[in-house]
């Protein structure tokens, strides 16, 4: 999980983690490819592997929900019309949206249009998938409910999740390791038990800017 | 198609219908010398819709309600991340986005304006006849009196530059939005404003090189 405050550059990190902003310097590493370095072609094949879960959805306004899950299957894969269709309503009932399929997102809630776009993000079967802040805008409850399916989906298909979050309920429901970014810098790096018993300046009063969580460190 | 051009045909058929019965009536008014004759009313009619109100005005409409609703939607994707998750699955989103919206327009609008130049000289003779204002047999002789076919091909090829102008001036801008929902707004707003001046700059141009 990479962690920061507003502004910090986790967006921009993630972005350039997945080829949407030009770095100035360094490499982005793929089982050892490096993105920058390929031609079109080898950056198709990444992009293939990889799955992405924006901040706000990021589902296709024109297109019903099914359409919206169809989509990378048509880019990516050869499958037919009806493969396309029974993958798309397998990775729907996945995350529990068995009944939406010619919904359009304007119809759907801000949890729902996560649950989608987890669906279209692990439609090719991802090696690779980036979340976006996928809680935000989410009531708590619906929050643990995006949290425990990017776990489950995680666990289930052995991909690597790469999330990045201010929410430190997050951090503790899923993380398992935490990168701190601080203007820009990597600043701290641990597990979750270790990021809750750190001394960092910077670290702690981003991680216990809440009373929830100095009400958690007089316990620890 | 249907968005950019069959959802134009309303608003194309009511401005082009009452601004040929406009100008048939305001002409026939201005007419009053005995030197001019009646049929000069269908002339004008016929001349102003083909050369300028049809391909001109219409585009400039046109600019106002596609351009905007091209540009909106543009940069609301982009706002949306709806770009960015195209570009993810390996997309080039300018080449999907802007490319049928281009094509749509220049093979559409030119049928948009041969319908404009049809309804507009048929809603002169209409209203032209129900004013009192010119008779059946002078309007006919004069919107068929000494026609040059070239003029509506002069008409065409301004129509189908304008038709490029109105779908990729407003894309450029909705595709290079950056923010929120003001941004979209200010994008369409550019792309509406941007597109009538270069629209207007074309047509004296085009003017100068085909007619003069």
């Amino acid at each position: 999980m990479i962690i920061g405050e507003s502004g910090s550059g986790k967006t921009t990190l993630l972005k350039c983690m997945v080829g949407l902003n030009e770095i100035d310097e360094g490499e982005v590493l793929f089982d050892g490819r490096n993105f920058y370095n390929l031609d079109f072609t080898g950056k198709k094949d990444i992009r293939k592997e990889i799955g992405m879960l924006f901040q706000g959805g990021a589902l296709f306004d024109s297109k019903t929900v099914e359409e919206n899950v169809v989509f990378p299957l048509s880019m990516f894969t050869d499958l037919s019309e009806s493969e396309k269709r029974d993958r798309a309503n397998f990775c729907l009932q996945r995350v529990n949206l068995p009944d939406a399929n010619k919904l359009y997102p304007a119809e759907l809630s801000g949890g729902m249009k996560k649950r989608v776009a987890i669906a279209r993000a692990i439609a090719v079967q991802p090696k690779y998938l980036f979340c976006d802040e996928p809680n935000s805008g989410l009531d708590p409850k619906t929050s643990i409910v995006i949290d425990n399916l990017i776990k489950e989906i995680t666990d289930e298909y052995g991909i690597t999740t790469i999330v990045i979050t201010h929410d430190m309920n997050s951090v503790i429901e899923i993380g398992d390791n935490i990168m701190f970014i601080y203007k820009g810098d990597n600043w701290w790096q641990g597990s979750k038990e270790e990021i809750l018993r750190t001394d960092n300046k910077e670290v702690c009063d981003f991680v216990y800017a809440t009373k929830f969580m100095k009400t958690l460190k007089t316990k620890l | 198609m249907y968005s950019l051009g069959v959802g134009s045909l309303g608003i194309v058929a009511i401005i082009s219908v009452f601004m040929g019965a406009v100008i048939t009536i305001q002409t026939a008014f201005n007419f009053e010398s005995p030197l001019i004759p009646p049929y000069a009313v269908g002339v004008a009619v016929r001349d102003t819709m083909i050369l300028e109100f049809s391909p001109a005005i219409v585009s400039l409409i046109l600019a106002g309600k596609i351009g905007s609703s091209i540009a909106s939607e543009i940069g609301t994707m982009r706002v949306t991340e709806q770009i960015d998750a195209l570009e993810i699955m390996g997309i080039n989103s300018a080449g999907y986005l802007i490319v049928p919206k281009i094509i749509a327009s220049v093979l559409f609008n030119p049928i948009l304006i041969i319908f404009s130049m049809f309804l507009g000289i048929l809603g002169g003779y209409v209203f032209g006849l129900m004013a009192g204002v010119v008779t059946d047999f002078e309007y006919i002789l004069g919107i068929t009196y000494q026609f040059r076919p070239f003029n509506v091909i002069y008409a065409l090829i301004k129509t189908g530059v304008f038709a490029f102008l109105i779908a990729s001036v407003p894309a450029y801008h909705g595709y290079y939005t950056k923010g929120g929902a003001l941004e979209v707004g200010r994008s369409s707003t550019k792309g509406v404003v941007y597109t009538s001046v270069l629209i207007l700059a074309f047509d004296l141009i085009l003017t100068q090189v085909l007619l003069v």
